[in-house]
């Protein structure tokens, strides 16, 4: 009996099935505690309250919405928003991390320390002090509507928002967005091309130059062909408050400016990283065999440093819509502000709705590392 | 007969030092360095000057009513007379000898832990010590009157609840790393399962599901408070990350060294506790101090289910209606409190990993 105990092969089955036994043995005693706990307090079960009227007021939605709508909208618009204060912050805080990652490396003395300075000042501050800093002091220190600061008097900043001119979506504006899209296939396209080409014959193409004067033409030519027609609704002062063009509210705009100046620290550095990780060598190598300072960086050095750099900003794309939860401190309409938070209050199906929100959020990690995988995989250095 | 030419005369070396010249090396060494040095002197004289103007020169420090504060300036008579909430929250007055004894207790451990190398006895310091502080802070022995959790906050509670969080989820995390590198199928499977999950969501719905589903799962009898509610959520949060670090480090140990203890008999556990892991916690170290950062930044979660931490302390003692409007200073003052901790923590770690890199070599 006892040799059998000594076969690490046995051992390791037994070992699991102890394991399975105690977790199961867990999760039943806590499955029976929830059920009886759930029928002795009369709590409602079930996916149905999602169907029910609302019944309060959102102030910022990307969507309509109004209070007799469902909590199933209340959860639609909560996601949107979620995803929308994450795609704003994940734009600006990547091209904030670019530049003062290239600036940590510049040959600048005073830029070099600022950008240190910037990033060991904000990476060193909690996330969630800083959005209650910009919105408790910096945001509710702006003037009153009327005292509004007034930029060419088409934007304007006050302590209820950022209003700025809105496109109507007429003829002109759809031709435009069209084009722009239109210009980044090609590039994309002609990008494919040229470096075939060159791995082919040689011949370079200069794919930058024309991409750059293609996304400023094509689309003053869309402006033309659809009408050359702009229908802005202006924001005016009417009464006490903004009417007209589209305002940003004082909570997305803390949130966003938080999360971006705290995320840019982390980019900055993996930015820097990637840089200083290319190999000396590598950029002697390619002056030895003649390649221009421009050529070097686009062919030898970029390609490595980008490799290293993009995991862990994707990480940090992750990391913000994460820290986008934290708007519930500030009261953002996002996903854990309207539905973890308020719906939660009022219907009282905390299993439900917790599981709801977190399952949101686990899709969305899944997604980013499943593209990460593939990134990873695709970046790999091919060794033979 | 050769012929030999005579190479003209090099100029000689410029004088290379002097602050002259190394302001022309670095700082104006082309139009577009030039043009980024006024940019950063711009951003200098925007952000400087104003601030020590209204934090120092027009601030006002004397006194202790709000009467001191006139003018633009910062009013730090406002955080003089709430330092106490900002670092003990409503724990009582005569109790706070205690809070202190064990913040005392705490620079001697370290002071012995410089003195005695030897592990067991460290760890049995270390125990001690949390014992003590335990009975210290909350009462209910030896006479000492209870104070409840509820009383807890500001400093103290901030850093009640990282080092609870730090010295709770390490044990959890090393089991979860050992579970996840595990050949066993299963274990590796739940380990997974558990880290992914973790990982996958925001501390906030950890937080918010251990305070409200987690009274759910436990017969009526057994009630947590809030703390240790939180306590659990940030613990099983951070349990998971250190479980990634650690598994890191124990990828990074050559399997040369499995198969060392494996050749001279020692058994699963002796050999990951004696061989692996502390080569494996070795190479870990600057990580995981990089993830005590990010929790003891984390922990000011806590306010949103209503603890009173470091952070929320700004908002109570702000609304004091004979202080309203000194939120600034309070948002200030905690900022700096809470940089000067995680940059001397981060200090710290890149001191360590310079140490370890040069072991290595």
């Amino acid at each position: 009996m006892l040799a059998f105990l000594r076969d690490r092969r046995v051992r390791g089955y037994l070992f699991q099935l102890i394991t399975i036994i105690g977790v199961v043995a867990f999760l039943w005693y806590i499955g029976v505690n929830t059920t009886h706990n759930i029928e002795q307090r009369g709590i409602k079960t079930g996916f149905g309250f999602l169907n029910s009227t609302a019944g309060f007021g959102i102030n910022d939605s990307p969507i309509s919405y109004t209070p007799s709508n469902s909590y199933g909208r209340v959860f639609l618009v909560g996601l949107l928003n979620t995803l929308i204060v994450s795609f704003v912050a994940i734009i600006f805080s990547t091209i904030l991390g670019l530049f003062v990652g290239v600036l940590r490396l510049s040959k600048n003395w005073l830029m070099r320390k600022l950008s240190a300075a910037y990033i060991e000042i904000f990476r060193n501050i909690p996330i969630l002090l800083q959005i209650l800093f910009w919105y408790n002091v910096v945001l509710r220190s702006l003037p009153s509507p009327r005292g509004s600061i007034d930029i060419f008097g088409t934007i304007f900043i006050n302590n209820r928002g950022l209003y700025i001119p809105q496109p109507a979506l007429d003829a002109t504006v759809i031709s435009v967005l069209l084009s722009f899209i239109l210009v980044i296939v090609f590039v994309f396209f002609l990008n494919r091309w040229s470096n075939k080409r060159q791995e082919q014959t040689g011949q370079e193409f200069p794919v930058l130059p024309v991409g750059l004067g293609l996304l400023i033409v094509v689309p003053i030519i869309g402006y033309f062909v659809g009408g050359a027609n702009f229908d802005f609704s202006y924001p005016h002062l009417q009464g006490f408050n903004f009417q007209g063009g589209k305002q940003f509210y004082p909570e997305f705009i803390a949130l966003a400016m938080a999360i971006t100046i705290y995320t840019a620290t982390f980019i900055a550095e993996a930015v820097r990283s990637g840089i200083e990780a290319v190999n000396k060598g590598q950029k002697e190598a390619a002056a030895s065999i003649g390649l221009s300072s421009y050529q070097a960086l686009k062919l030898v050095v970029l390609p490595q440093a980008v490799r290293i750099a993009i995991p862990p900003t994707i990480n940090q794309y992750l990391n913000i819509v994460k820290n986008s939860s934290l708007a519930t401190a500030i009261g953002y309409p996002e996903l854990v502000t309207v539905f973890a938070g308020t719906t939660l209050n009022q219907v009282g199906q905390a299993i439900e709705i917790i599981s709801i929100t977190m399952l949101v959020y686990l899709v969305v990690s899944l997604v980013v590392s499943a593209l990460l995988n593939w990134i990873n995989h695709k970046m790999k250095i091919k060794e033979r | 007969m050769a012929v030999y030419n005579k190479i003209s005369q090099r100029e000689a070396p410029s004088n290379s030092k002097g602050a002259i010249h190394w302001m022309r090396d670095n700082l104006f060494s082309s139009p577009l360095n030039t043009a980024l040095t006024m940019l950063g002197i711009a951003i200098l004289v925007w952000i400087i000057p104003p601030f020590i103007k209204w934090s120092l020169i027009d601030a006002h420090f004397a006194g202790d009513s709000r009467a001191q504060c006139t003018g633009d300036g910062a009013c730090w008579v406002f955080i003089k007379v709430k330092m106490s909430m900002f670092m003990y929250g409503f724990y009582p007055e005569v109790d706070r000898w205690r809070v202190n004894l064990v913040a005392i207790f705490f620079v001697v451990l370290i002071g012995l832990f410089k003195l005695i190398k030897k592990d067991t006895v460290r760890f049995f310091m270390l125990t001690g010590y949390f014992i003590v502080a335990f009975i210290l802070i909350r009462g209910g022995f030896f006479g000492l009157n209870v104070v409840d959790t509820n009383k807890w906050g500001g400093l103290m509670l901030t850093i009640i609840v990282a080092a609870v969080g730090i010295v709770c989820s390490f044990p959890i995390g090393i089991l979860f790393a050992f579970g996840r590198s595990s050949k066993l199928p299963i274990i590796k499977s739940i380990s997974v399962t558990y880290i992914e999950f973790i990982r996958g969501v925001p501390l906030i719905t950890i937080l918010f599901m251990s305070s409200v589903i987690l009274p759910l799962f436990f017969p009526e009898g057994i009630t947590f408070n809030k703390l240790l509610r939180a306590l659990i959520g940030i613990t099983l949060f951070q349990a998971a990350y250190i479980a990634e670090i650690v598994r890191g480090g124990l990828q990074s140990i050559p399997s040369g060294q499995y198969e060392a203890a494996d050749a001279i008999g020692l058994s699963y556990w002796q050999k990951m506790i004696l061989v692996i892991l502390p080569q494996a916690l070795k190479v870990a170290i600057p990580n995981l101090v990089g993830s005590f950062i990010a929790l003891f930044q984390d922990t000011t979660l806590v306010l949103i289910i209503g603890l009173f931490d470091l952070l929320a302390m700004v908002q109570l003692t702000s609304s004091d209606s004979k202080w309203l409007g000194f939120e600034t200073e309070g948002y200030v003052f905690v900022t700096i409190l809470f940089w000067v901790f995680c940059y001397s923590m981060s200090v710290y770690s890149r001191s360590l990993e310079k140490r370890f890199n040069t072991n290595n070599k």
